[in-house]
């Protein structure tokens, strides 16, 4: 069951109305223009024990996501095909506003659109993740880990998901003939995972009529609405969802996806220019 | 492992298109002889529980969704009243036989995510501000499931909430756009979810002009996003029109059995 939350933290009303009026003028609290991301820091194979790993800063919001593999046995519905999973968990430490416990609706939220924006371009070639059609094929798993809420946890984990499966290498896996099982030297990452496209989310917000990307923590606070879009390299809309309690008119979603795919462009290359410098440091 | 229900594309050749030759243009139909601007046939009634303070059973061609709503009433437990607004809770949830498969009748984390938005999809449309310290129960049961089911969960639930007598500024009315082989479609049923290229679940308020619901699993251009937004709101002012209808009919049949 999914109920009204009551406000997480309140914002005094004098903060609430110098944000607004200075939206009202074109900038933001915390000086930025409405179209403007914050500053943004990738930082590719943070988790050496993980076969894929990433941890993103945008702004003082901080995500790591770390990838895990085994093999399992496929779905009988999709039996030439590997797995895939996405999970999120929102850490206590992370806010005051996040509660131990199992993932709330929030955390399945993100972890499910991450999904799909995923799944549904095909990001991983899931066809070439088989060792043995119908019996061993690999799973991979994507941990969403939010070490600090100040906002738009969307692109955050996006991009540190998108980072962390660029750098990950699968282990070597050897079948075992006696018993039929395939074991998996972990100490041996071999082969890096196959990437078809980049994908990032841009996270818009509607602060009364006011239209801004990348909301802090505050700034989700005050909007009514958000409105996720995920935009892949090839400037393609490959999944939307529409957050929070508001609407949108025609205008304003227009609009939105009019600067989501504009703003894609800021994260694509972030991502582009992590992968660059880690190639170098090689 | 049990998998949830979510679509896994095969790269199946079953083809859900047929062009057909008329008027000298070339026209798609669809697997189920629809055009691609057609609604299934839609059927909507209310007051259909007696115990439910309102209630709604919508069918969109298959898909089959009964809604009831319980208050405005105590909120129990205490800590979950707002001082200045009545909350909302919200639970979609599919009948184990509504699907080719059984479903486990514990909540996935699909329909989770799916209360959620179809909530939030409420929330700015009822006048909360009217009753504060309280607590409204939506309940939506999935009966028999062909894609769809939550733009039609939301069609019912605000059937329900009119059948209540709680004050709304508007009815919400959604329905699902997808893309099927390069064709944008209204109101995809499973199958052309399943095999299509996108599927783009849409819930307004067609009055006020405001988009209440919005999702898009799948790819899309810009402009095809665009003609498809296009395509919902045609089909949801359609349903809209019905919604209106059948309230309507309701109250003047009350009225009518009086005078008798």
């Amino acid at each position: 069951m999914s109920i009204t939350p009551s406000p997480g933290t309140i914002i005094p009303k004098i903060k609430k109305y110098t944000i607004e009026s200075l939206l009202k003028e074109g900038i933001r609290a915390d000086g930025r223009k409405l179209n403007e991301i914050r500053r943004i820091k990738i930082i590719p194979n943070y988790i050496e024990r993980a076969e894929g790993s990433s941890l993103v800063e945008l702004g003082s919001t901080m995500v790591l996501v770390g990838v895990k593999t085994d093999i399992v046995p496929p779905f009988p519905d999709t039996p030439e095909e590997g797995v895939l999973v996405v999970h999120a968990e929102f850490v206590p430490l992370a806010s005051s506003t996040f509660e131990p416990g199992p993932p709330d609706e929030n955390a399945l939220e993100l972890a499910r659109v991450i999904d799909r924006s995923l799944r549904e371009v095909k990001v991983i070639p899931l066809d070439k993740l088989v060792l043995e059609p119908k019996k061993h094929v690999w799973r991979i798993f994507v941990d969403i880990y939010v070490l600090n809420h100040d906002g738009n946890l969307y692109d955050a984990s996006m991009l540190a998901t998108m980072a962390a499966l660029m750098n990950t290498k699968l282990p070597k896996a050897v079948k075992d003939e006696d018993t039929d099982i395939f074991i998996i030297e972990r100490n041996e990452r071999t082969t890096p995972l196959d990437i078809n496209y980049k994908v990032v989310t841009v996270t818009i917000a509607k602060i009364n009529q006011t239209i801004i990307v990348d909301p802090n923590y505050e700034e989700e606070q005050l909007a009514s609405a958000r409105l996720v879009v995920a935009v892949d390299d090839q400037e393609r809309i490959v999944g939307m969802q529409k957050i929070g309690m508001g609407y949108f008119t025609y205008d304003e979603v227009e609009k939105s996806i009019k600067l989501a795919l504009e703003k894609s462009k800021v994260y694509l290359n972030e991502l582009e220019n992590s992968v660059r410098r880690e190639s170098t440091k090689e | 492992m049990l998998r949830e229900m979510d679509k896994q594309k095969s790269s199946a050749e079953i083809k859900l298109i047929e062009w057909i030759e008329e008027n000298g243009e070339r026209i798609p139909i669809r697997h189920d002889g629809r055009r691609y601007d057609e609604l299934r046939p839609i059927s909507m009634k209310v007051g259909v529980l007696e115990n439910a303070d309102g209630s709604a059973f919508v069918e969109y061609g298959r898909t089959r969704v009964i809604a009831a709503v319980y208050g405005p009433k105590e909120a129990h437990p205490r800590h979950i009243a707002l001082p200045d607004r009545a909350v909302i809770r919200c639970r979609y949830h599919m009948a184990p036989f509504s699907t080719t498969e059984r479903k486990s009748p514990a909540p996935t984390r699909r329909e989770i995510e799916l209360s959620k938005v179809i909530r939030e999809a409420l929330e700015s449309i009822i006048i909360v501000e009217l009753y504060p310290r309280t607590l409204i129960d939506i309940y939506m049961e999935v009966l028999q499931s062909d894609g769809g089911t939550r733009t039609a969960a939301v069609t019912a639930a605000s059937l329900a909430l009119a059948d209540a007598g709680i004050a709304m500024r508007d009815l919400v009315a959604g329905v699902a756009v997808g893309k099927v082989e390069g064709v944008l479609v209204l109101d995809v049923d499973e199958e052309e979810d399943m095999y299509g290229e996108a599927d783009m679940p849409v819930a307004m308020a067609p009055s006020l002009h405001r988009i209440v619901l919005l999702q898009l699993n799948g790819v899309l251009s810009h402009e095809e996003f665009r003609e498809a937004l296009n395509l919902a709101k045609k089909g949801i002012e359609a349903i809209y029109k019905m919604q209106k209808e059948v309230l309507l009919s309701k109250y003047t049949e009350i009225s009518k059995e009086e005078v008798e």
